[in-house]
C-alpha cells in the first residue's frame, strides 16, 4: 500500500514516524509508572516484602540487564548504519539485538521456572504478585519489540524504509531504561 | 514549508482507481471518513443499547416489581448489571467512539487539509480493537451469571471476587473489553496528535487550526497521559480475578483503595478527554452561526491546556468518603474548585463570542446554546460535590447521579447532535430537515431537563443511588419522593420516543434530503471547500491556507465569511 500524502508531510519538523514513536512512548511511561509507583507505596508500607524480595537473584538480575543494555548498543550501530544508507548491515545488527531479546527471556524463563518450582509464585504475597506482573508486562514488550524489530530488519535488508531502524531502536532504548528501573526496584532492594 | 503548492495527488494511498468490493470499501476501509462513520455508526448503535437499559431500570426504579415492556420482570442482579453496563457503555463505547474518535476521524484530516491521517492502516487497527471491545462488552451481558454487575468504576473487592458481585464471568469479560477499548483509542491518539502536529496544510499556522481539532487534539493527550496506570490496575484486576493474586486483597497486602486512585487518576481527566471534544464542536457551530470571530482564541486554547493540566490532580474529589487522609482531602477540594476556573472562563468565552453576532437559530446552533445552558447547570452543581464536607452528604445520592448526568448529557448527546446536524450535509452530501430537527431538540431538551432536577430533589432527600427497590426503605418510600421518581421516568420515556424523530430524519435525509452544495453554511474552514461528501483523497487539489477559521463579517469584505484557502 503507499502511504497517503499526509505521512509525508512534516510541519514540525520532525519526521512523521519518529514523531509517533514518542507519542507512544508517553502513554507507555505511565503504563510503567502505575504499575511501579503502586509497587514503591506498597513496598514502603509493608515491610515484609524485604523477606520476599531477598529470594531474587540479583546475579541473573544483572546478568540480564547486562545483556539489554550491549542489545542496545547494536541497535544504536544499526541506526548509525542505516543513517549511512548501508541497510543489509543495519538489518544484522537489528539481529543481533534480536538475539539479545532472545537471551534476556531465555533467561528470564529459567529463573523464573527455578523460582516457581522453588514455591514462589504469582500468588506467594504482594511482593511476587507485583514481581511477575511487572516484569512480564515488560516481558511482553521486550517480544513486541523483537517482533517489530524482525519486520523492520527484514525490510531494511532489501534497504526499504531505513528511517525505521531509528524508530524502532527508540522504542527499544524505552524497553530497556524500564528494565534499568525495575532491576533495583525488584532485585537489589532487598 | 517544504511542500510545493501544487502538491501531486491521486497516487499515494487510496488504491488508485479501480472499482473497491464492499468489504473493501465498507468493512476494511483505510480511509479517514469511512473509519469515522464506522466509529460513529457503532458508537450509535451501542448509544441504543444503553439507552435500552436505562429504560429497564429507570421502570424498575418507578414501578419496582412490575414487569418492564420489552424486558420483563428485573431481578436484583439483573438491575445492577444494568446499571454498570449503562454507565460503562454510555461513556466508553458511545462518548468516546463517537466524540473523539468519530468526529476526529472525520474532521482532522479535513479541517487541516490532507489526504487522510499519517497512519491509515494503525486507525483501521485502531477501529477493529474498537469494534472487538464492543463484541466482547455485549457478549458478556450473556454469559453465565450476566452482565458484570460491580457498577461502572468496578470497585474491589466487590469487581474482584465472583462471590461477591456474582457474575465471574461478566465482571473479566468487562475488563477485557474496557483494556481492549483503551488499547483501541490509544491507537487512534497517536495517529489524532501526529496528524494534527505533522500534516497540516501549507501555509497553516499551529493556531490557524479550528479550535475541535485543538480541543481533539488536547483531549488525546490527556487520555494518553492518564490511560496508563488504569490499564496497568485493569491488568492487576483481571489477575486478581483469575489468578488468585492479591493486589486489591487488604487480607494479603493489597489494598482496595489502590484501584480507585488508578481508576479517578484516569476517571477525571477521562470528563475532560470527552468534555474537549464537545467544546470544540461547540465554539466552531457557535462561531458559524453567529457570523462572529472566535472571541479570544488563543486564550481559549492556553484556558483549555490549564483545564487539562489541572485536571490530572482533583481525581481523589471521588475519594472523599473511602477513608482518604483528611488532610489530603483538603487539597483535593482546592484544587476541584480551581478547576471550575478555567472552565467558567471557557463559557464566558463562548458568551462573548454569541454577543453583538448576528445568530441564525439553526438547528445546530440550538445545539450548542443548549450545551451551554445545560453544562453550566452541571458545573455548579459540581462545585456542592467538590468540597469535602458536603460530599459527605451527597456522595452516592441521586444528586451525584444528577450532576454528573448534566455534564455528561450535554457532552456525549447535545454536543453530538450539534455535531451530526453542522457536519451531516458534509459526511453524507445531503441536508436535513431543519423543522424535524427542530421539534427533536425541544422533544430532547425539555425532557432532559425533567429527569434530571427530580434527581437532584431525590439525591438531596437522601436517595441512595444503587438501590433496586425502595419500598423497603420508608424514609424514602414516601408517596411524594416516588412521584419523583415516576416523573423522571415518564420524561425519560417522552424523551426516547423523541428520538425516533430523529432517527427518522438521519435516516430520510441520509437518501433523500435535498442535495447539499460545497459549503451550505458558509463557513470559512476548509472541510467545506471540497465536494460534499468529499471524494476519497479529500481533494482535487490540495489546499493552501493563508488565514485563521475564524475570519467572519470582516470589514474589509463584501461577504460576511472569508474561507481559509482564498487567495489574498
Amino acid at each position: 500500500m503507499l502511504r497517503p500524502l499526509a505521512t509525508t508531510r512534516s510541519a514540525m519538523g520532525i519526521p512523521t514516524g519518529r514523531l509517533a514513536v514518542w507519542w507512544v512512548l508517553v502513554s507507555e511511561i505511565v503504563i510503567f509508572g502505575g504499575i511501579l509507583v503502586s509497587y514503591i507505596m506498597h513496598r514502603l508500607g509493608h515491610a515484609s516484602w524485604a523477606e520476599q524480595a531477598a529470594h531474587t537473584n540479583v546475579w541473573i538480575g544483572a546478568f540480564n540487564t547486562f545483556v539489554l543494555l550491549t542489545s542496545s548498543l547494536s541497535a544504536v550501530l544499526a541506526h548509525q548504519a542505516a543513517e549511512q544508507g548501508n541497510g543489509p548491515k543495519a538489518a544484522r545488527l537489528l539481529m543481533a539485538t534480536i538475539g539479545g531479546g532472545a537471551v534476556f527471556l531465555l533467561v528470564k524463563s529459567f529463573e523464573w521456572t527455578s523460582e516457581i518450582t522453588s514455591g514462589f509464585t504469582l500468588q506467594s504475597g504482594g511482593f511476587w504478585s507485583y514481581y511477575y506482573t511487572a516484569a512480564g508486562v515488560h516481558a511482553f514488550h521486550v517480544i513486541a519489540g523483537m517482533v517489530v524489530m524482525g519486520f523492520v530488519a527484514a525490510s531494511a535488508m532489501k534497504n526499504q524504509d531505513l528511517h525505521r531502524v531509528e524508530n524502532v531502536g527508540i522504542y527499544w532504548h524505552f524497553v530497556d531504561i524500564v528494565w534499568i528501573f525495575l532491576f533495583p526496584l525488584l532485585y537489589i532492594a532487598k | 514549508m517544504a511542500h510545493a503548492h501544487a502538491e501531486p495527488h491521486g497516487t499515494p494511498g487510496h488504491g488508485g482507481h479501480h472499482e473497491q468490493t464492499f468489504f473493501q470499501k465498507y468493512i476494511f476501509s483505510t480511509d479517514h471518513k469511512m473509519i469515522a462513520m464506522q466509529y460513529t455508526f457503532t458508537g450509535l448503535a451501542m448509544g441504543m443499547i444503553g439507552a435500552f437499559m436505562a429504560y429497564v431500570f429507570r421502570m424498575q426504579l418507578a414501578f419496582p416489581g412490575s414487569s418492564v415492556p420489552g424486558f420483563g420482570v428485573v431481578s436484583p442482579g439483573e438491575y445492577n448489571a444494568l446499571v454498570t453496563n449503562h454507565g460503562s457503555i454510555m461513556i466508553f463505547w458511545v462518548a468516546m467512539p463517537v466524540l473523539i474518535a468519530g468526529f476526529g476521524n472525520f474532521l482532522i484530516p479535513l479541517m487541516c487539509g490532507c489526504d487522510d491521517m499519517v497512519f491509515p492502516r494503525v486507525n483501521r487497527l485502531s477501529y477493529q480493537l474498537f469494534f472487538l471491545s464492543a463484541v466482547v462488552l455485549v457478549a458478556s451481558l450473556f454469559v453465565q451469571g450476566g452482565g458484570f454487575a460491580g457498577a461502572w468504576t468496578a470497585y474491589p473487592p466487590l469487581s474482584a471476587v465472583g462471590k461477591y458481585n456474582l457474575t465471574p464471568l461478566g465482571a473479566t469479560l468487562w475488563v477485557i473489553a474496557v483494556a481492549l477499548e483503551f488499547v483501541a483509542f490509544l491507537l487512534g491518539g497517536i495517529n489524532f496528535i501526529t496528524t494534527a502536529m505533522n500534516s497540516r496544510a501549507p501555509g497553516m499556522k499551529a493556531f490557524d487550526v479550528p479550535m475541535v481539532v485543538w480541543m481533539i487534539v488536547i483531549a488525546s493527550i490527556l487520555f494518553m497521559a492518564s490511560v496508563g496506570p488504569l490499564i496497568a490496575g485493569a491488568v492487576m484486576l483481571l489477575f486478581d480475578q483469575t489468578l488468585g493474586t492479591g493486589f486489591f486483597n487488604p487480607g494479603r497486602g493489597g489494598d482496595p483503595i489502590l484501584w480507585q486512585h488508578l481508576f479517578w487518576f484516569f476517571g477525571h481527566p477521562e470528563v475532560y478527554v470527552v468534555l474537549l471534544p464537545a467544546l470544540g464542536i461547540v465554539a466552531d457551530v457557535m462561531a458559524v452561526f453567529a457570523r462572529k470571530k472566535l472571541f479570544a482564541y488563543r486564550t481559549t486554547v492556553y484556558t483549555i491546556i490549564a483545564t487539562g493540566v489541572l485536571s490530572f490532580f482533583v481525581w481523589a474529589h471521588h475519594q472523599f468518603i473511602a477513608g482518604i487522609d483528611p488532610r489530603m482531602a483538603n487539597v483535593f477540594t482546592i484544587t476541584t474548585v480551581l478547576i471550575s476556573i478555567p472552565i467558567a472562563e471557557t463559557c464566558f468565552l463562548y458568551i462573548a463570542t454569541l454577543y453583538g453576532g448576528s445568530i441564525r437559530l439553526t438547528t445546530p446552533m440550538l445545539w450548542a446554546l443548549a450545551f451551554l445552558a445545560e453544562f453550566l447547570i452541571g458545573g455548579v452543581t459540581g462545585i456542592y460535590l467538590g468540597a469535602s464536607g458536603a460530599d459527605i452528604y451527597f456522595h452516592d445520592t441521586y444528586f451525584v447521579v444528577a450532576h454528573f448526568h448534566y455534564t455528561f448529557f450535554p457532552i456525549a448527546i447535545i454536543a453530538v447532535f450539534a455535531g451530526l446536524t453542522f457536519w451531516f450535509p458534509k459526511m453524507f452530501g445531503r441536508m436535513m430537515n431543519e423543522t424535524l430537527g427542530k421539534i427533536h431538540f425541544w422533544g430532547t431538551i425539555i425532557p432532559f431537563n425533567l429527569i434530571f432536577i427530580p434527581l437532584f430533589i431525590l439525591g438531596a432527600a437522601g436517595e441512595h443511588r444503587r438501590i433496586f427497590d425502595y419500598s423497603t426503605f420508608p424514609e424514602l418510600a414516601r408517596p411524594e419522593l416516588q412521584a419523583l421518581r415516576i416523573i423522571a421516568t415518564v420524561s425519560l420515556l417522552v424523551m426516547l420516543a423523541f428520538q425516533f424523530v430523529f432517527l427518522y430524519n438521519f435516516v430520510r435525509s441520509m437518501i433523500a434530503g435535498p442535495r447539499a452544495e460545497k459549503n451550505p453554511w458558509k463557513s470559512n474552514t476548509l472541510e467545506w471547500t471540497t465536494e460534499s461528501p468529499p471524494p476519497h483523497g479529500n481533494w482535487v487539489e490540495m489546499p493552501v491556507v493563508y488565514r485563521g477559521p475564524y475570519e467572519y463579517n470582516h470589514p474589509d469584505r463584501a461577504e460576511d465569511y472569508w474561507p481559509q484557502n482564498e487567495k489574498p
